[in-house]
């Protein structure tokens, strides 16, 4: 009971000494603030505007500039730029996590076994982990969309198989610098599985450096699924997303700057907000990388 | 040094077949054919079936992909499925635009970002420490495609100073390099931001204050010097994904290099022409990988002594 309750406190302690770090990092604050409201947007984009209105071409007001009545102006087929920026939130936030996840997950998996067996299995993983790396991330990214067909699912594989290698290569080697420590030695001693050596003691102590790791790629994911929307092996039109707006709007650019200029911005904020607060994380979890 | 050398490019054999046979993979057993796309709608079954004999299509994936190997070992990279262009003669007349935009992209970057990374640390905490570093956070959070289209805007559409696409004069690289440029100067400048911190606070850095060098050959001799090695790291990444991963930048100023291609050739199905430029990044980019770990050994005399040893790559003690 009182080792329960010691170890809670403990616990609750580390964090809260991260967190005291990472509020006294104003930009990190407000970068968290940023993204908070841009996952508020993203939740709670169906009572902000309908999602028709992101979608309906209304061609008498095509290509309008920011007015009351179309804050953002509209597209070049009548659409309401406002809430396309609205649900682009969602889309770019929803690939950008669910790819986070996928690579996480697959990343962890394999840095694990690679990590905590060595020998051979390390060496086979580790090849192929190289293997991957070696190949330009956008290259790999359209082959297996241009292979599997654009679509949501396919993206996310497309996006997410080329940062397995990056989170296999941190778990990988928080694993190999923790193993040789004496409570896993004791938690061995006392007939631990290999399973639960790895989920309960291994992976906990490199979960900060995933954190910070994930934090900082999502804001990759958010630029490079814009930027394969761009070049048309992204998100499909109509479905509302920045990259694809960009490349909507560009043949029209001269004239109507609005049309490239906003999404843009959009990217920005949202990959800003996640740099910010990967950054911050990075500091307040690791107070000897700060400077 | 040879030694190391030789085993480092033949280090390059297992990851090259790896990278070549997963393309490969992915191009052949998924769907779309080539064969279709080559002959378009008009054609009769009959006609495609003998054009997939001819090309070979119709063995098993394994002896296709071995097929592949050997001619390419031989230097026979093939024919583009798209227009029957030799793949490697096209290969090479688009090279030199993605090398010249990858330079330009790199020397932009170093030549602004070492300086500045070191200005911002040497007077951390300064207005312009502050500036730097929020211009820096800045440019790595922005698409390089979109500063692309932005530069396109004012200094094309509006003031008229330069050409929006093409690749006949240098001014047609100023546009595209500056683009390519802002994520690795960004990088560059907070790496050697933070290293050049780090090294600050060394004894041998102190020690030289003490002895009463002067500020600029402290900065110059004992800080920067020191601080170069990782920064060396991050200027030879950035190069190899410059030249492998232009493609959105080459897409928006219609440049006819490698990532241009690359994007053309994998929407069209073109095996060959992605294979072969793919193959052709991966070997640009393990020797950069070597030039890096070379580059090392001038800079760090530490770490020449190890070039005969097992784990000799200076990026695995990273």
């Amino acid at each position: 009971m009182e080792q329960e309750a010691r170890r809670k406190y403990k616990k609750k302690s580390k964090l809260k000494s991260v967190w005291i770090r990472f509020r006294r990092n104003k930009r990190a604050l407000v970068g968290m603030v940023v993204l908070l409201m841009l996952i508020l947007i993203a939740v709670f984009a169906n009572f902000i505007v309908d999602y028709d209105v992101a979608i309906s071409q209304v061609m008498k007001d095509r290509l309008q500039t920011p007015s009351a009545a179309h804050w953002f102006g509209t597209d070049h087929l009548g659409r309401d730029m406002f809430a396309r920026i609205i649900y682009g939130t969602r889309t770019s936030l929803f690939v950008g996590i669910l790819t986070i996840a996928v690579a996480v997950t697959f990343g962890t998996i394999i840095g694990a076994i690679a990590g905590y067996y060595g020998g051979a299995v390390d060496n086979i993983l580790m090849r192929f982990v190289d293997v991957l790396m070696a190949i330009p991330s956008m290259l790999l990214a359209i082959s297996v969309v241009a292979a599997l067909g654009t679509g949501l699912v396919n993206i996310v594989i497309a996006m997410s198989v080329s940062q397995i290698p990056r989170f296999a290569r941190i778990v990988r080697a928080s694993i190999m610098s923790i193993k040789g420590q004496e409570f896993i030695e004791a938690a061995k001693a006392y007939g631990a599985s290999d399973l639960r050596i790895i989920s309960k003691y291994i992976i906990p102590n490199a979960l900060g450096p995933i954190i910070v790791q994930a934090t900082l790629t999502m804001g990759t994911m958010i630029l490079t699924v814009s930027s394969l929307s761009f070049v048309g092996l992204g998100i499909q039109p109509p479905s509302p997303e920045w990259g694809t707006m960009l490349a909507e709007g560009k043949d029209q650019m001269r004239y109507f700057p609005h049309l490239v200029t906003i999404p843009g911005l959009a990217i920005i904020v949202a990959v800003l907000s996640l740099n910010m607060v990967g950054d911050g994380l990075r500091d307040a979890l690791d107070p000897r990388l700060k400077n | 040094m040879i030694k190391f050398i030789i085993k480092r490019l033949l280090m390059l054999i297992p990851v090259l077949l790896g990278i070549s046979f997963i393309i490969f993979a992915i191009m052949s057993l998924t769907p779309g054919d080539p064969v279709r796309m080559k002959l378009g709608d008009g054609a009769t079954e009959e006609e495609i079936t003998a054009m997939r004999d001819e090309m070979g299509l119709n063995d098993p994936f394994l002896v296709q992909y071995v097929r592949y190997v050997k001619n390419a070992l031989h230097g026979d990279f093939g024919k583009s499925y798209r227009n029957n262009v030799d793949v490697f003669g096209e290969l090479m007349a688009r090279f030199p635009n993605t090398l010249r935009l990858a330079v330009f992209g790199i020397l932009i970057s170093v030549l602004i970002g070492i300086p500045v990374g070191v200005i911002s640390a040497v007077k951390q905490y300064s207005a312009a420490d502050n500036i730097i570093t929020i211009l820096a956070l800045l440019m790595t959070s922005l698409p390089s495609f979109w500063l692309g289209l932005m530069m396109i805007l004012l200094f094309a559409n509006k003031l008229h100073l330069l050409p929006a696409t093409g690749v006949d004069t240098w001014k047609h690289f100023i546009m595209p390099s500056i683009a390519v440029a802002a994520t690795t100067l960004a990088t560059l400048i907070r790496m050697t931001r933070s290293t050049m911190l780090d090294v600050i606070r060394q004894d041998y850095v102190r020690t030289a204050k003490a002895k009463g060098a002067s500020d600029r050959a402290i900065v110059f001799r004992h800080e920067l010097r020191n601080a170069l090695l990782p920064v060396i790291t991050v200027i030879g990444v950035n190069f190899g994904s410059l030249l492998g991963g232009a493609m959105i930048a080459e897409t928006v100023f219609a440049i006819p290099g490698l990532g241009s291609l690359m994007v053309a050739s994998v929407r069209a199905k073109d095996t060959p022409m992605v294979m072969a430029s793919v193959l052709f990044v991966a070997v640009a980019v393990g020797v950069i990988n070597l030039i890096v770990d070379i580059l090392y050994a001038y800079v760090d005399p530490r770490i020449k002594s190890q070039y005969g040893a097992h784990k000799a790559s200076g990026r695995d003690r990273k």
